[in-house]
């Protein structure tokens, strides 16, 4: 009886407190122990990777290849010194930032109304047709924008990457937008309505207010996904339109690598994305599980 | 008093006319125009996101059937000649290339898949009790998720070296003489899975952990008070409930697994490496049209390539739908 009362009570407290401890019957103690060893185990093996890309990217090419030196090494700032001022990556870091950062921004102002739409009015098939764009891949789509934009003169230009980039944002912004408006009460707006708003007035004055934190979700992992696109910007950006990760295969020749400057420019383009994620965790974590647990 | 009445009854059918125009003031040209705009702004929301996305796909996969019906090569704009059905009679001949694309794709998307899920699985299973430390574990599971991947796969690249690779020094210490991982023909395909799984296990946890939070106690807590052990728990009762959300998972991460290109293209350079060891639909695709100009074959791999993911996503659909009945 005792036990039922125990695992009940923290049942109740499980729901209402924010870190409930929960049941510790002794059978649990192995078990403890293993999660223990499995957690470690899983963080390891997430983390080692990027550690050792890290490494590498603070070593000479030399000690690259003397496996004596795996850990123990004089570290130099040479790689990201080349990476920095040689190749000019500055203005590839302002390409990526720009191009993410507009095509961002335009997604946000056609995806946002759309996703309220969509969601209040229930056009599950419009939906589709936007989120269809995240089914098809990409190579179909290039070959003929390649030939459209080429007329155009607009290949090597930042529209055209912006586009191609907003392509990607636009299915994304929808889709978490739209969970995020079925979450939120409809009373609210129709109470404003019976204040004299429009329905007009009552999405900008009181839904989007209360949006921000999901239009601050569906943008930073806009932001983050344009970043990392890499196909689209390698056909369709220029010389002087190039993204970040294309510039990275500056460092892949036929004949051989420059290691250290590879892993010093991978640095470069993973560090600032990885700063943001984990300055905005929470929106991330709640943009990528956005709908996937309605059912 | 009277605007507060006709406010609400507007309010309970805000489609009809005339919603929203405040009866106090008479109707200038402004204000017929805002009548307008609430009374349309269904489509008024909607209708430039759609049209935006519509005429970037559309038109382009309009292009690509065309395409795919015509000997198109050389430069798209040079004059190409209809020639039917013939392109894809060539593409599900070819046994050289085509079909093993197809397998490599579907293995590639199944075999990462599999594994994903089933390590998401247990690591969601790990992280659904908080525990001390639980702040760490999630910045770790972050990280690789929002890495850009060709950086990653160049990172793998350098792991995986025959020669300086940091894998092959772990083999070494116990004993193990160097693989050739990336460079070998059987090896290839099964380290850039390996890849595909550290970066997007992740996201598979973090889907279903957030499903394991939004499930009920209660059919658990009742199990356990029949006595029903931890494994008997999970099979019997978890995982059933689970099963829509890892349906969304599969579907999600399957739709991206089918069409993977950047660490494919970082790893292994185009057409997948010398003997197309990883070479899938996708990236057969973009070389026969960004490196050999075939845009009729490279058309007719993409149609096809496309109705095999609308195939794979009806089926994740219906069965989603049956197991959500």
């Amino acid at each position: 009886m005792t036990v039922l009362n125990q695992t009940t009570d923290n049942t109740t407290a499980a729901r209402t407190a924010p870190a409930p401890r929960r049941r510790k019957p002794l059978a649990t103690r192995a078990y403890k122990v293993f999660r223990v060893v499995a957690l470690v185990a899983v963080v390891l093996f997430l983390i080692a990777p990027l550690f050792w890309m890290l490494l590498a990217s603070f070593k000479t090419n030399v000690d690259i290849y003397d496996t004596a030196k795996s850990f123990v090494f004089t570290p130099t700032g040479e790689n990201y010194a080349n990476v920095l001022q040689r190749n000019n990556y500055f203005v590839f870091i302002f390409n990526s930032f720009w191009v993410a950062f507009v095509s961002t921004a335009l997604s946000l102002v056609l995806g946002v109304p759309a996703a309220y739409a969509m969601s209040r009015f229930t056009m599950h098939r419009s939906a589709l047709v936007v989120l269809m764009a995240r089914v098809i891949p990409g190579v179909s789509l290039l070959v003929p924008w390649y030939y459209v934009f080429s007329n155009l003169k607009m290949v090597g230009g930042f529209e055209v990457l912006i586009l191609s980039h907003m392509f990607v944002a636009l299915p994304l912004i929808v889709y978490i937008m739209m969970s995020y408006f079925d979450s939120l009460p409809l009373e609210l707006e129709e109470s404003a309505q019976v204040d004299g708003l429009t329905p007009i007035g009552a999405f900008r004055r009181i839904t989007l207010p209360l949006s921000v934190s999901g239009i601050a979700t569906a943008g930073i992992l806009s932001f983050i996904f344009s970043w990392n696109n890499f196909m689209f910007a390698l056909v369709l950006s220029g010389s002087k339109t190039k993204t970040l990760p294309v510039a990275i295969f500056d460092f892949v020749s036929y004949a051989s690598i420059d290691w250290g400057g590879l892993m010093a420019a991978a640095t470069v383009v993973t560090i600032p994305i990885m700063i943001i994620a984990l300055f905005t965790q929470k929106y991330i974590v709640s943009g990528l599980t956005a709908g996937a647990t309605k059912g | 008093m009277s605007v507060l009445n006709t406010s609400r009854g507007e309010t309970a059918r805000d489609t009809a006319p005339g919603a929203g125009r405040s009866p106090a003031r008479t109707p200038g040209p402004r204000e017929n125009f805002s009548a307008w705009a609430n009374r349309h702004r269904k489509w008024l929301f909607a209708a430039p996101a759609m049209i935006f996305v519509g005429v970037l796909i559309v038109f382009p996969l309009a292009w690509t059937l065309y395409l795919s019906l015509t000997d198109s090569q050389g430069s798209v704009r040079a004059a190409s000649q209809f020639v039917g059905l013939e392109n894809y009679l060539t593409v599900l001949s070819d046994v050289e290339r085509f079909w093993p694309a197809v397998g490599r794709t579907l293995s590639f998307t199944g075999v990462a898949l599999a594994c994903e899920v089933v390590l998401g699985m247990g690591i969601a299973l790990l992280l659904w009790r908080p525990f001390r430390g639980e702040k760490w574990v999630r910045v770790a599971i972050l990280l690789p998720l929002v890495a850009t991947p060709v950086a990653v796969g160049m990172m793998w690249r350098l792991i995986f070296d025959p020669n300086i690779g940091f894998v092959n020094q772990l083999l070494g210490m116990i004993g193990i003489p160097p693989q050739p991982w990336l460079s070998g023909q059987d090896t290839a395909l099964g380290t850039t899975i390996f890849m595909d799984i550290w970066q997007w296990t992740p996201m598979v946890v973090l889907i279903l952990l957030a499903g394991l939070t939004s499930l009920s106690e209660e059919p658990d807590e009742a199990a356990r008070m029949d006595g029903a052990n931890a494994f008997q728990r999970f099979f019997f009762i978890t995982l059933p409930l689970m099963m829509p959300t890892v349906i969304v998972a599969v579907l999600l991460r399957g739709i991206d697994a089918l069409k993977t290109f950047d660490i494919l293209y970082a790893t292994k350079g185009k057409g997948g490496g010398s003997f197309h060891e990883v070479e899938t639909l996708n990236v057969y695709a973009y070389g026969l049209s960004f490196d050999y100009n075939q845009y009729g074959l490279s058309s007719a791999v993409l149609i096809l390539f496309f109705m095999i993911i609308i195939g794979t996503m009806w089926l994740l659909t219906m069965r989603k739908k049956a197991v959500s009945k």
